[in-house]
């Protein structure tokens, strides 16, 4: 076979290839082959060029004792992974009082008329607010401005008090990435769901909703992973969490190795969500389009 | 017999652009009523006003005689009632085109689950689309996506179907298998207002073909007697126009 010129109305047999094409296939295949190859060549050389760098520094010695003890490393492990498991616990009461009110304040953001002009003024004065203030703060007005208040006479866990803080600053600002969701979805698919009956409500939530968390998934999940890492700071209150524990420990030894057991477990709790977002994200693309070569 | 829709007195602004300019149109039972005009003529608006998606300015509505443009009635369970197709189909994109079709019977009439799937079956059946059931919008081309938009306004049965344009975001060669299965609805008795620009097709279906010209009815009648001896000027000038 030569080309893919034939006589009119002969039909093709889609089994045979012809040499163009085999052709441009060895051509793609050697540039996938050379893309390789430099990037795996450009990451070596980086990571020699670091690694000289770290190593020939005046203080290496100091630093990886401090830093980067494997014996510490060992000691510390079990009482941060203790400490984690309680950020753990915190974040998944968090994640779902958060859904809860940034749906809750996204749609009432999203409410048309004049009547709900109260309504969503309250609602875009609390994410201004929260969104504006440094979750630190927030942390130590809930924890320490609510049991101040002497509402009850037991002792309010400091795990609850953190709890709140983290909903209230992440649910402003998963309330607005919702909302630029809700007004992403074409208008028209409202009209067709208010023209088969649906109230607003139902259009909000069977039509619009689920279109506008598709659209911004990977900023939601961006959120989850940042506020993944920001439950370490309910360690100010007083609880003892990954964080504390490690402090606790670098205290008792003066050696830094804890705070990378911390950090490194704070990353190891974040990867798989991260890529179960490229990989959901994926999923969804395939399933609702046919790409192109874009 | 009771008319399905009665417009009376229909008047609608956008501002200082006056679009419709006081329509009056009954629609009877299981009559197919087409209405065409040059672009602004106000087809589009009118259908909007029928369903409640704009407000009247002034005039009345009434649906099997209820009163629909009085502001206490309650205008979920009115277009419940009325089917809607959209020149751009606005199907759900994130649902099957199963489901496009059951949302209505599922959430609106509160169908039991077995039913709605039952009678959603038998209709992408009867609209040649079964196999495609479970494929998501996008997978489907622009003349199955309409036909899937029919019968998801079809599903709950409505007394009225308002059909906007149906065929104008279509290829040509799409536009048949569209307009076949409005020829078949109208063969089993729905009542339906249609907009279109396919003169054709309004000469095949059409009990009666409204020509609108600047927000008000210029003339209307059966086909053969609008269509090919027009009683006013503005029509033989229109109809010359789309028809060459």
């Amino acid at each position: 076979m030569t080309g893919p010129s034939r006589h009119p109305g002969e039909r093709r047999d889609l089994g045979a290839v012809s040499d163009l094409e085999l052709g441009r296939r060895a051509y793609r295949r050697r540039q996938a082959a050379r893309s390789i190859g430099i990037s795996l060549l450009s990451t070596v050389v980086f990571a020699v060029v670091i690694g000289v760098v770290l190593v020939n520094s005046p203080g290496w010695q100091v630093t990886r004792d401090t830093f980067f003890n494997p014996e510490y490393f060992r000691q510390a492990l079990p009482a941060v992974w203790q400490g984690l498991l309680l950020n753990i616990r915190v974040l998944a009461v968090a994640v779902v009082g958060v859904a809860v009110v940034a749906v809750a304040i996204a749609g009432i953001r999203s409410l048309k008329g004049p009547v709900f002009f109260p309504l969503r003024f309250l609602a875009a004065a609390y994410t201004d607010l929260f969104r504006g203030m440094p979750f630190l703060i927030v942390l130590y007005l809930i924890g320490f401005g609510i049991p101040a208040l002497g509402l009850t006479d037991q002792v309010i866990p400091v795990t609850l008090l953190g709890t709140i803080a983290l909903v209230l600053t992440y649910s402003s600002y998963v309330a607005e990435v919702l909302r630029a969701g809700i007004e992403a979805v074409h208008p028209s698919q409202r009209l067709a769901a208010r023209s088969l009956g649906l109230s607003h409500y139902a259009s909000l939530r069977l039509v619009v909703l689920p279109q506008a968390v598709r659209k911004v998934t990977p900023a939601l999940m961006n959120d989850f992973v940042s506020m993944q890492k920001d439950v370490g700071l309910i360690s100010v209150l007083g609880a003892v969490d990954a964080v504390r524990a490690a402090q606790i420990q670098v205290a008792q030894t003066y050696n830094y190795t804890p705070y990378v057991v911390a950090g490194l477990l704070f990353v190891a709790l974040s990867w798989p969500f991260i890529r179960l977002t490229d990989w959901l994200t994926a999923r969804q693309q395939r399933r609702e389009q046919i790409g192109g070569l874009v | 017999m009771t008319p399905v829709l009665q417009l009376r007195g229909i008047v609608k602004s956008f501002g200082s652009n006056h679009v419709l300019r006081g329509i009056d149109l009954d629609v009877s039972p299981h009559e197919v009523v087409v209405l065409i005009g040059a672009s602004g003529s106000g087809k589009s608006t009118l259908l909007k006003t029928t369903n409640l998606l704009e407000r009247i300015d002034d005039g009345q509505i009434l649906l099997a005689g209820d009163d629909i443009s009085d502001p206490r009635a309650d205008v979920d369970a009115v277009r419940a009632r009325i089917g809607v197709v959209f020149q751009h189909y606005n199907l759900f994109p994130h649902l099957t085109v199963l489901d496009n079709v059951t949302l209505a019977l599922r959430r609106v009439h509160k169908l039991a689950r077995q039913e709605c799937q039952e009678r959603g079956l038998a209709l992408l059946g009867r609209i040649g689309l079964a196999g495609q059931a479970r494929d998501y919008p996008d997978r489907l081309s622009g003349g199955q996506q309409q036909r899937v938009a029919i019968a998801r306004a079809i599903a709950p049965d409505p007394e009225l179907l308002l059909l906007d344009e149906i065929t104008s975001a279509l290829d040509p060669q799409l536009v048949g298998e569209v307009l076949d299965l409005v020829a078949e609805l109208k063969q089993s008795g729905s009542t339906i207002l249609m907009a279109t620009h396919e003169i054709g097709f309004a000469r095949r279906v059409a009990d009666r073909i409204v020509f609108l010209k600047d927000g008000t009815i210029c003339e209307q009648g059966p086909p053969s007697q609008l269509l090919d001896s027009p009683g006013r000027a503005e029509t033989a000038e229109f109809l010359s126009r789309v028809l060459h």
